[in-house]
């Protein structure tokens, strides 16, 4: 929509298309007892309009699973049945359909769309219950899917991927499957379970959230999927929670004539191919946390699984819209059947400590969660509450990482409901060490807040009691600038240069004034020309962070003006660190100002990553080794590092290719 | 605005992202360059800020949406103090993306901030630009605001 001057293409066919997809779509936005009557009736018009339109309908059809799988997946059932009243009234139409699926099958597995893949599984497998699939030729392709876990020198999760497939179609389909085909069912489960038995795990005590295996296991998620479908065949395979319309239309499905699936050879394994990570599955509810509400389905109920894919779908969909995404996920069907709430505040905790790293930027999850609560204003805020009581009491055997997201989320969240919080709830936590993780996770909290607050805000929120972990006032120490350090070498420098600056001095003009510093290791010399003097660096680092100690804004400024004062005197790696050391000294009360002077000194240059690391692991910095802003430090120095990787990589990809392109002239 | 065709595009969907109906009557050159440079902006324009808010608030907060290149307080013109506003330049695009669909209508210093693009900081945008020197808003409001002032400077 940006450039005026071309114009849109109009043409008859758009048109029916746009009207053949809006009505598609729209039939399966209500499941309620008109649902049959629509489907009935937009069944006649699709037969209808099949002699003029059949390849755009079986277009926009093959394009339907992507609508089920992302933006309606709980009606994925809808449109199966959809496709199985155009079969019984139109068999080569159910033919050619089939067909065009099994082609997308192939496509996305060709170009590493796994998650796509997996839907059009589950469509294909849910069409075996509407009669247009026959049920042996699904399960020889499941035969092939499983038969993939003997193939030899392939990655696990190559294997991993095929299982998953089958195993998450069950649900939809393990009844029908069983009973014409309960023999290779058999066989086909009993392999699964040797595969599952003798895979590697070692991912997963690198993957789970916490390393206790109570209230909750960690499970693996193929075995938990495997548990959830043993337990489904253990009950018959009697699945409650996905809607099935097509039994609506039984009578009229099973006189229809069913294809089979053409022999499926999954795609062999190449050097392109990238399968799924595996994942560990969180779970931190279960049916005695909402006493008073619907009962939570177990965690090896199939249930449970569907209503997770279901709403990890809607998030995955509606990322970028976060009303949408809210609204979506709370109009999840089944809302009195199952405690909605818990399981959204279960799925998007899921996410947000997903290890190594949330699907979505971390920010997403804080701004959907408050969206939930401003939909849900009388019940999603308590149960956030009882989520946020629940991670707490479990720090002791949480991951790190996922303590320090925690903290972001927390801090964060409270920032926009006025710091609200029971905090005498945590008092336990005052009488342990400060280094045990929930004091720590408390001070750590506390000072989040204050970043978006001020100092006295969070002594104002917080109980007396607290005090001991409240964060420090966050001002400058000088150490020149008392009368009473008159004694301190440099003083009388750092005096003269305070005058200098405010009076608007050059570079040379500090130069001129710290030539008269005298340098404590005369002695040393390290060959190489370079003098490094640590006094000189002292009085010039604090008196100038001392002057623009104001604001950010006044820092960097002070860094670009003297920054060529900054490059001569951090010239060597030992200046470098000491310019660090100094930066720390003057500013150990407010690490988010260390943080962006940090940041700051590494874009221009006047230290490098190498030299906050070494600041960052040196013994001086060893009692904050724990404290949350030396990784914020050290990650943002990596990540800077791994773009400045990236942007000469790539610099040098195209000089190459310049070059080459000039040798063929 | 125009139809993309079909509901599938309910997927692109990213209103939050999209440019406003707001042109900057002051901008220098067409309606065609404006929106051209709002478009590939790095540089968002927040707006009812507390008077004070802190730089230190504001890069904390926006800091959650990708790295912060600069922050440029809006200052009263007269005063030279804080009046409500700021521009916040990230140095990738996708960053300030990020922080229009999920910071522009969250709260900091506990009152709703709204963001928007910005064709780019130049040399005055710091300033009000209402008779008092404050902001326009802050001229006509007729409301009680504390964080910003009190009345509106008409009503004072």
């Amino acid at each position: 929509a940006g450039q005026p001057h071309k114009r849109r293409r109009t043409s008859e066919p758009s048109e029916i298309e746009e009207r053949l997809e809006s009505l598609i779509c729209r039939v399966g936005e209500k499941s309620n007892s008109s649902l049959e009557s629509n489907l009935e009736g937009l069944a006649g018009v699709l037969e209808a309009d099949l002699p003029n339109y059949k390849s755009k309908i079986l277009r926009i059809l093959c394009t339907v699973y992507v609508w089920s799988a992302r933006l309606l997946p709980e009606k994925l059932t809808v449109y199966t049945t959809l496709v199985g009243l155009l079969n019984a009234r139109n068999y080569n139409f159910g033919g050619e359909f089939v067909e065009a699926m099994i082609r997308q099958l192939k496509e996305c597995l060709k170009v590493n769309m796994y998650n796509e893949a997996v839907h059009l599984v589950r469509f294909l497998s849910d069409l075996v219950n509407c009669h247009v699939i026959a049920a042996p030729s699904m399960v020889a392709m499941f035969e092939n899917f499983v038969s993939v876990t003997q193939e030899e020198d392939v990655p696990q999760v190559r294997c991993d991927w095929y299982m998953f497939a089958f195993l998450s179609s069950l649900p939809w389909v393990g009844k029908e499957l069983y009973e014409k085909k309960d023999a290779e069912m058999d066989r086909l489960l009993s392999q699964t379970e040797s595969y599952l038995k003798r895979r590697q795990k070692i991912h997963v005590p690198m993957l789970q959230v916490w390393t206790a295996d109570k209230p909750h296991p960690q499970e693996e998620y193929l075995d938990c999927l495997w548990s959830q479908i043993q337990k489904l065949k253990k009950d018959r395979w009697q699945e409650r929670h996905i809607l099935r319309p097509y039994l609506a239309f039984d009578s009229v499905l099973c006189e229809a004539l069913q294809h089979n699936l053409p022999p499926f050879t999954p795609p062999p394994h190449t050097e392109d191919s990238v399968y799924p990570m595996p994942r560990v599955i969180f779970r931190m509810f279960d049916y005695t946390d909402d006493p008073e509400g619907p009962v939570m389905p177990g965690s090896h109920s199939v249930e449970r699984f569907v209503i997770e894919e279901n709403l990890h779908c809607i998030i995955k969909s509606h990322w970028k819209e976060r009303k949408t995404c809210a609204a979506q996920l709370l109009s999840y069907p089944g809302n009195n059947k199952i405690p909605l709430n818990y399981h959204i505040v279960e799925v998007i905790f899921a996410e947000l400590f997903q290890l190594p790293s949330p699907p979505h930027i971390e920010v997403m999850y804080t701004t959907l969660l408050i969206e939930l609560c401003k939909l849900q204003p009388g019940s999603l805020p308590q149960v956030l509450a009882q989520a946020t009581e629940m991670l707490y009491m479990r720090l002791d055997t949480m991951n790190t990482t996922c303590v320090d997201r925690f903290i972001n989320w927390f801090s964060h969240h409270l920032s926009n409901f006025q710091f609200r919080w029971s905090w005498e709830d945590w008092s336990d936590c005052l009488t342990q060490d400060l280094e045990k993780p929930k004091p720590k996770f408390v001070r750590e909290v506390l000072e989040k807040c204050m970043r978006l607050s001020y100092h006295q805000r969070i002594i104002d929120i917080v109980p007396a009691s607290f005090s001991v972990l409240s964060p420090a006032n966050p001002v400058c120490i000088y150490k020149y600038g008392d009368e009473s350090n008159r004694s301190l070498p440099g003083y009388t420098v750092a005096l003269c240069l305070t005058i200098a600056i405010k009076n608007k001095a050059s570079n040379d003009e500090i130069f001129s004034i710290l030539k008269d510093v005298p340098n404590p290791n005369q002695d040393d010399d390290d060959g190489e020309g370079f003098t490094f003097n640590p006094l000189k660096i002292e009085v010039f680092v604090q008196t100038l962070l001392h002057l623009a100690a104001k604001s950010f804004s006044h820092s960097f400024s002070a860094l670009a003006k003297f920054h060529e004062v900054f490059k001569t005197l951090a010239e060597s790696d030992e200046g470098k660190l000491h310019v660090l050391r100094v930066v720390y000294e003057v500013w150990k009360n407010h690490p988010q100002m260390i943080a962006v002077l940090v940041d700051k000194m590494i874009r221009t240059q006047i230290v490098d990553c190498a030299a906050v690391a070494n600041w960052i692991f040196s013994s001086e910095l060893a009692h904050d080794f724990t404290r949350f802003y030396i990784w914020e430090i050290l990650h943002s120095t990596i990540r800077k590092m791994n773009k400045h990787v990236l942007k000469i990589h790539k610099e040098l990809e195209e000089t190459k290719a310049r070059l080459a392109r000039q040798h063929k002239r | 605005a125009m139809s993309s065709g079909g509901t599938l595009s309910i997927l692109r969907s990213d209103s939050y992202a999209e440019l406003s109906q707001y042109r900057d009557q002051h901008f220098r050159g067409t309606r065609y360059d404006q929106e051209r440079l709002l478009r590939k902006s790095c540089t968002l324009y927040v707006g009812n800020l507390s008077f004070y808010t802190t730089e230190e608030q504001i890069h904390e907060l926006f800091g959650k949406s990708g790295d912060i290149k600069k922050v440029i307080m809006g200052l009263d013109k007269v005063k030279k103090t804080a009046c409500g506003f700021c521009f916040v330049e990230y140095y990738a695009r996708g960053d300030a993306e990020n922080a229009m669909r999920y910071i522009n209508g969250t709260r900091l210093d506990d009152r709703i901030i709204r963001t928007d693009w910005d064709a780019g900081f130049k040399e005055g945008r710091q300033y009000g630009r209402g008779r008092s020197g404050g902001q326009v808003r802050d001229e006509y409001r007729q409301d009680y605001d504390a964080g910003r002032g009190g009345y509106g400077k008409t009503v004072q």
